[in-house]
């Protein structure tokens, strides 16, 4: 087995230290290597530049801290840039820890925007159990799922609620998914049962799986996958953040992980051939 | 009536959420919007019934004192902990029985609920997940190996998409004319992602998409009983 | 005393943060007590916002405030609770009734939704011209999406022996998930060291102060 081969060769303890001092150093002592934009991240970015100012926008926090570093930082951005076009945020979780994940945010926006005002402009309605069955139920009518917003206050008091009866008075939903439920069950219900459109970022372990629905019937419009796409969302917008800061750890340690696999297979072969030569 | 009963309500509800998709009307579209609503409480119960079984499980290895039981205790004080503090002081925007604490707040700066979230769950929780890091760059060397045209495949493609999804990548080839843009790698990671990576995943999506209608129209039938446990 | 409170959590993250990573060493108590906290404070936050997010909002309010108007969700609120008595073995049966209801909407949903988007929408999303795409680049690509998709599932089908043509045709359709694998193993390295970059950005910026956060 090639496992056991180049297992014998080394303690994986070393291989450990390595990636950490690699992720560590690009850190502290900053390349500032450059980014550059995918279409997937430039259609999410449009789709807020072309939302008209004083729409209405469900952002869905459905992810945990588990996920938080790949997804915070878009999620962080996406708000800011809705604030800036003045687009009106009401923010839902299909994960109970998306609750904090949105309020931690919103803390920071608070000095950056102090003109934001909650209930106005922002709203956290907090969690809801059921997945799939719930966003459908919300898209009939979301007052049934979402009768107070995390404070106790009756939605129906909150004036960024008012005329928002169902996802008809919704420009776009736009969902931080680390899994399930998530940006999935909002495509399969928001956009292809109500026609709205649907964007999102995602952990890039689940963006392989997900990106099949970025195609010509715009199930999701763009898509941002990982870190990477959250620092080309932070450039995008001029926004740079902790995604930005990340980007020259991350390039480093995958040249780091492409140069074990190359000295894996190094490894293999000469072991197979001395091996075969032990053979004759 | 302890395993025909809940068949024929998984039937007929089933039924039903199908038929209000195509006669949205009146009974129909009332009772399936009804039906989603209870489903919503009902999902409630079912993660508090979760926190009970897991609670019941580990008192039970406590009380049996099986191997490794004193970690247990931990997982119980955890748990107690959290529900105290959660129930007592409420969460960050929900009072508790006894308030908001407001004096606790202006000790410490959070709520207890909060603060045991904030500087404890949360990075317990990201540094967990973390870990993997580790052992996908050990996996790398130790288990990535070109074998055969599929293992060749696989290792070329995430070697490239690797080096796509990095300002490497676009330092790497950042030097060649626009005639040769489609060799520049962020360029290839996407047309990766974007054409034979699709076609793999939407396969696997279809195929997975048949295979859930399928059981759950077995499970509508009342083919499928598996869920009903027991004998 | 605010200010103690701050560094304690700061601290407090930080000592679990080596709790867990201690296990890359090897396995120890230390790690196995991180590990234990974390599992019981999960299940307790999920508790506590269920009670506060669910049970309390869409189920407690409406019956305390407006009974008459809101008495239907007594149904829920009954099947919830048969819910729980799974809890109790010798009347565990009776939470078939809840589960049922459960995997009926479940199915139902599931059933409509899956067909449209995930069968429907993708073999749609699948028929294109590959031809009608501008420069080659784009017409290669279209090409493999509409070959890989088709060979792709004809690997699925296992309702036919895999040889001739169509043992071909599915080979084809295997290089194709080898690559969206490689694609995703690729993307899962990129996530798991993001992980890793948010743990450092902490340990380095919240805990030492080496970076700026």
């Amino acid at each position: 087995m090639a496992g056991n081969v180049n297992s014998q060769q080394i303690d994986r303890r070393w291989i450990f230290l390595l990636i950490f001092i690699c992720v560590a150093l690009p850190l502290i002592f900053v390349i500032g290597l450059p980014i550059e934009t995918t279409e997937n991240v430039r259609m999410v970015n449009d789709l807020v530049e072309n939302t008209p100012p004083g729409s209405k926008v469900i952002l869905s926090f459905d992810y945990d801290p588990g996920s938080k570093p790949e997804l915070h930082p878009m999620a962080t951005t996406m708000m800011k840039h809705c604030l800036e076009k003045n687009i009106k945020i009401i923010v839902t979780a299909l994960w109970p820890m998306g609750v904090q994940m949105a309020e931690e945010i919103h803390e920071i926006l608070k000095v950056e925007y102090p003109e934001m005002e909650y209930g106005v402009d922002y709203v956290n309605l907090g969690f809801k159990a059921g997945g799939m069955v719930t966003i459908q139920a919300m898209g009939k009518n979301f007052r049934t799922i979402f009768p107070t917003d995390i404070d106790g206050t009756s939605i129906d008091e909150l004036p960024i609620m008012k005329g928002v009866k169902n996802f008809d008075n919704i420009a776009f939903v736009c969902s931080f998914s680390a899994g399930d439920p998530g940006i999935k069950q909002w495509v399969q219900i928001t956009h292809d049962t109500f026609g709205k459109p649907v964007t999102g970022g995602v952990t890039g372990v689940s963006a392989p799986a997900i990106l099949p629905y970025v195609n010509e019937q715009q199930q999701l419009t763009g898509l941002m996958a990982g870190l990477k796409a959250a620092a080309e969302y932070e450039y995008l917008v001029k926004k740079p953040g902790l995604a930005t800061s990340g980007m020259d750890a991350q390039s480093i340690a995958h040249l780091l992980i492409i140069i074990f696999i190359v000295i894996g297979n190094i490894n293999y072969w000469k072991n197979k051939k001395k091996l075969a030569k032990g053979g004759e | 009536m302890k395993r025909k009963l809940p068949l024929i309500i998984t039937f007929i509800i089933g039924s039903i959420v199908i038929i209000s998709e195509f006669i949205p009307h009146r009974p129909f579209g009332t009772i399936s919007g009804n039906l989603e609503e209870w489903f919503l409480i009902i999902s409630g119960f079912a993660i508090i019934l979760g926190q009970l079984s897991l609670f019941k499980v580990n008192f039970l290895k406590i009380k049996f004192k099986q191997t490794n039981w004193p970690y247990y205790v931990v997982t119980l004080v955890s748990f107690v902990v959290m529900v105290s503090f959660g129930v007592f002081w409420g969460t960050e925007s929900s009072a508790g029985i006894f308030g908001h604490g407001y004096s606790i707040i202006a000790t410490i700066g959070d709520k207890p609920f909060d603060y045991l979230f904030y500087n404890v769950y949360q990075h317990l929780s990201a540094t967990m997940f973390s870990l993997l890091a580790f052992f996908i760059a050990s996996a790398a060397y130790r288990s990535f190996i070109a074998r055969t045209v599929e293992s060749n495949l696989l290792l070329i493609a995430a070697v490239l998409v690797m080096l796509g999804n990095t300002s490497m990548g676009s330092a790497l080839t950042g030097w060649l004319p626009p005639s040769l843009d489609f060799l520049h790698l962020p360029r290839v990671s996407e047309f990766i992602m974007k054409y034979p990576n699709t076609a793999g995943q939407r396969a696997i999506m279809i195929g997975a998409g048949l295979g859930l209608i399928g059981s759950s129209l077995r499970i509508i039938l009342g083919i499928e009983r598996s869920y009903l446990g027991g004998k | 005393m605010l200010h103690f409170f701050e560094v304690l959590g700061v601290w407090l993250a930080a000592l679990f943060t080596f709790g867990i990573y201690s296990f890359l060493y090897k396995d120890n108590p230390f790690y196995k007590v991180s590990e234990q906290i974390f599992v019981g404070l999960s299940a307790g936050y999920w508790f506590i916002y269920t009670i506060y997010f669910i049970l309390i909002p869409n189920l407690f309010l409406p019956l305390s405030e407006n009974f008459g108007a809101n008495w239907i969700k007594l149904i829920p609120a009954i099947l919830g609770i048969m819910m729980l008595l799974r809890l109790i073995p010798s009347i565990d049966w009776i939470s078939r009734y809840p589960v049922s209801f459960v995997i009926g909407t479940t199915a139902g949903v599931f059933f409509l939704r899956y067909l449209k988007s995930d069968v429907i929408n993708q073999i749609t999303a699948t028929m294109i011209n590959p031809f009608n795409g501008g420069d080659w680049v784009v017409v290669l690509g279209q090409i493999l999406l509409v070959v890989g998709t088709i060979t792709g599932v004809i690997y699925f089908y296992f309702s036919k022996k895999h040889e001739g043509a169509f043992g071909v045709t599915a080979k084809i359709g295997i290089y194709f998930l080898m690559v969206s694998f490689g694609a995703a193993f690729g993307y899962t390295a990129m996530a798991r060291i993001s992980l890793l970059i948010g743990r450092l950005q902490f340990l380095l910026g919240d805990w030492l102060g080496v970076i700026t956060p």
